[in-house]
This record gives C-alpha cells, structure tokens and sequence, in this order.
C-alpha cells in the first residue's frame, strides 16, 4: 500500500513539480482557446460553402472534409511539424500544432453544422428570403441560430475531443500539459505528475460531459 | 401610378418541374387594391404560380412584373423586390427561435436597415394591425395556429408590401381558427391593399374576391366575378371541381 502511495500519489514529487504541471495546463488551454474558435469558425464556413448548392464548391468541401476526417490527426501535425520544414516553410511550434489541429477538427464541426444546417426546414429560408433578407443574412439570423442550437450537444461532443487530442502536442514537444507532466516524471523517476495530469484532464472535461448529458437528455425531453 | 396599370403582371408564365410541366402559359394581371382569388385541385399550379411571383421558383419562361419591375431580369435586385411583395405560407413559417415582435422586426431591421426603436414601433403597430398587441413578446410555441399565421401576416405587412400573395394561409389551421386570420385579411382588403389569395376557403371567396380564377393542370381554366364562377361556371371542369369542394 505504501508502495502504490508512494509511486503514485507521492506528494513530495507533486509539492515539486506541480509549477510544471500549472505551465503545462496553461499551453494546453492556450491550444484550447485558440483551436476550439478556429475549428467552429472553419467548419461553419466549410458548412456555409457547402450549402451555396455550388457543385464545383459543394464538391471542394467534400475534399477536404473526407480528407481531413481520414487522416490521423498526429500523422498530419508530424507532416506538418517535421515535414513542411523541408520545403522551406518554417513555422512556430505553436502555429504548426494549431494549423494542424484546426485542420482536422473543422472538418468534423463541418459535419455537424452542415447536418445542423440541412435540419432546418425549407419554409424558414423561404420566410426569410420572401421578406428581403439576402443569403448569408438568411443565415446568420435565421438558419445557424437554430441549427447550433439543434446540434449544441454535437458541437460540445466534439469540443471535448479537441481538447483531449491537444495532448498529441506532446509528440512534438510542445510544453502542453501531457508533455510536462512526462518532464516531470523523467526528473522525479516518479509517475505521479502522470496522475496528477490525468486529474487535471478529468477536472477539466467533466463539467463539459456533464453538460452534454443534460444537453442529450433536454433533446429528448424537446423531442 | 396609373391606376389602370397591374401590380402584377404575367404573361405567358412556364414553369417546368424536370419533365413535368406545371405551368403551361399563364397570364394574369392583378390591379391595384384588388383580391384575386386563385382556386383548383391540388397540383393544378396555384401555388407554384404563386411562388414564381417572388422568385422563390425560378420561371422556365415567360414575363412577370410587379409594381413595374421586371422579377425575371438579370439586374433586378431581387432582394429589393421581395420587401415589396409580401407572401403568407401555409405552415406560418415563423421564426421559432425569435419572439413575435422579432419575427416582424428581423427584415425592417436587417434589410430596411431601421433603428431599433423605430423597427419595433412599425413592429409592434403591424402585431397590433393584426390583433395581436398582447402577444408581442411570445414566441411561436406559446401561439395558437391561427396567431402564429397572422403574426406571419403582420412580418409581411411590416415592410409595407405593394401585393400581398397568400399561399393556402388556413389550410393548416384548425376549423375554429380560420376565422380570425380571415378577418384579418377582410381588413387587409378594406384598407386598400392588392392580394392575391390561393385557397379553398370559398365562402370567404364568394364575399370578398373581386375575381375568382379557376386552374387546372397548369392552365387558367376561367375566371370571373365570384358570383359567375360560383353559379354559373362556363366549363365542365369547374363545375366539376365546384361540386367535389363544397360537397365536402
């Protein structure tokens, strides 16, 4: 018992090394902040593009939707990390796991506007349209309201995995919280830093899967 | 404006489906401060007709003016057009995420481009037009069928149309709601404003249509004064359909 205390939950090690474990915490919520608006943003866009009914368009966004849904989010910020340094584009660490990450994730908020937006009825773009409003007006105060909210526990599903997957960062060392948390366990030969970013991770995802099961269990009761 | 001239003028309408021709050479013209009643079985084209007005369906060919705007010309600002030309559906249509007074002020703010204030005061004036002062601040959900439709009647009329183009506006509505929304359109035409009117409400036809069409399959059968259309309807077809509605 005192073995697992002390190998796990060791609080002379935490006592030390919880600043890198904070710092850690602060990158990953940089990543969030930034990631998380950067992905919504993109994938309405994607999501309005697509709703133009433009074939060519509709087409494009197709592309790149089925691209970066079925590409492996870590092989594609390693590409973009190691691999684009070769052709002569050099960017930040933390522009490369962000250009990355958004890449991925607003394929996947695409999706999910886009099903949001085509669950709207017809008659609301008519209603619209018919008083005047022009396209993208039509959308922005009539269709996207209404649709984020028909996939609000979609959109806060998906928000929970960018977070989760901003831990990937750490394979290219950037200082996020997985990633110190490991500096910290190579300095103390202690897994504890481990467990205590598994906590911090938990601490900060729970209140959102709380509210996702409220969210699914009003859509029900909506229903 | 000359008062001769139409509001709504079309001429040699064609609307295809695909394949499947829908509006097979229609030509109407409705004069200011007139009620046009548009009556057939379903899938003669009413409503098609209807919608071509305002460019929610695009015409195959043919010629449509309103208020003597060309509606199928390349550089009509159709959007521009559209505030002129109100149109009332038959499942309301209303925005269900805004109250009342959000669904009539969105399009006098957001394409009249009016202040706020000044946006609810013409908002809250048409929800009053329409009976509906008490309810401003409701949304859809808490409307019965009947307020939600003549909330809908009030977005329209908010902006001021020249024509107001009603397409089946008490066919989703419960029996005892009809008349409500029916008075609000007997108003409508007391107060001097050019409606056209699809629908299979022909006792209100009968007392307030200035001129009943009758169409089928694609075409304008005939049309005339209610009480011709009504007693003394010249083709078979008419009578026909005449007998089946108001036998029911």
């Amino acid at each position: 018992m005192d073995l697992i205390v002390e190998t796990f939950f060791n609080l002379d090690v935490l006592r030390e090394m919880y600043p890198f474990l904070l710092d850690g915490l602060w990158m990953t919520l940089q990543l969030c902040i930034v990631i998380v608006p950067c992905g919504i943003v993109a994938g309405l866009c994607v999501a309005i593009l697509f709703s133009f009914r433009f074939r060519p368009l509709s087409w494009l966004v197709i592309v790149y939707v089925d691209f970066f849904r079925s590409f492996p989010p870590l092989v594609l910020l390693i590409f973009i990390y190691y691999g684009l340094p070769f052709v002569g584009v050099d960017i930040p660490d933390f522009a490369a796991v962000v250009l990355a990450l958004t890449l991925n994730t607003s394929s996947y908020y695409g999706e999910i506007f886009r099903a949001g937006i085509e669950s709207i009825p017809r008659g609301q773009w008519e209603a619209a349209r018919s008083t005047g409003l022009g396209f993208l007006q039509t959308m922005r105060y009539v269709i996207v309201p209404q649709a984020a909210r028909n996939v609000a526990p979609d959109l806060t599903s998906n928000t929970l995995e960018v977070i989760k997957v901003t831990s990937l960062a750490s394979v290219v060392a950037m200082p996020e919280l997985l990633r110190l948390a490991r500096v910290a366990q190579g300095l103390t030969y202690n897994p504890t830093p481990l467990i205590a970013a598994a906590a911090i991770y938990f601490v900060l995802l729970w209140p959102l899967v709380r509210l996702l099961s409220r969210m699914e269990r009003r859509m029900i009761a909506g229903r | 404006m000359d008062k001769k001239s139409p509001i709504l003028d079309v001429q040699g309408l064609r609307k295809s489906f695909g394949g499947l021709e829908v509006l097979k050479g229609i030509d109407l013209a409705v004069h200011p401060q007139e009620l046009v009643f548009i009556i057939g079985p379903s899938g003669s084209g009413k409503s098609t007709l209807l919608r071509c007005c305002n460019r929610l369906e695009e015409a195959t060919s043919g010629s449509i003016w309103v208020d003597g705007v060309d509606v199928l010309s390349r550089s009509t600002d159709i959007n521009r057009l559209r505030q002129r030309i109100g149109m009332v559906f038959q499942s309301f249509n209303l925005y269900p995420h805004m109250t009342a007074l959000g669904n009539v002020t969105l399009a006098l703010r957001k394409v009249l481009k009016l202040k706020r204030d000044e946006a609810d005061r013409r908002g809250r004036a048409a929800l009053d037009d329409v009976g509906l002062r008490d309810k401003v601040d409701a949304y859809p959900y808490q409307l019965s069928g009947g307020q939600q439709q003549r909330v809908a009647i009030a977005r329209a009329l908010a902006l001021e149309p020249k024509i107001m183009l009603f397409d089946e506006p008490t066919s989703a509505l419960d029996p005892e709601l009809v008349g409500g929304v029916l008075n609000v359109m007997r108003a409508m035409r007391k107060s001097g404003m050019t409606m056209v009117v699809v629908s299979h409400e022909m006792r209100f036809a009968r007392e307030a249509a200035d001129r009943v069409i009758f169409m089928d399959q694609g075409e304008i059968v005939e049309e005339g004064r209610p009480a011709e259309i009504f007693g003394n309807a010249k083709h078979q077809r008419t009578r026909t359909f005449l007998q089946n509605v108001l036998a029911g």
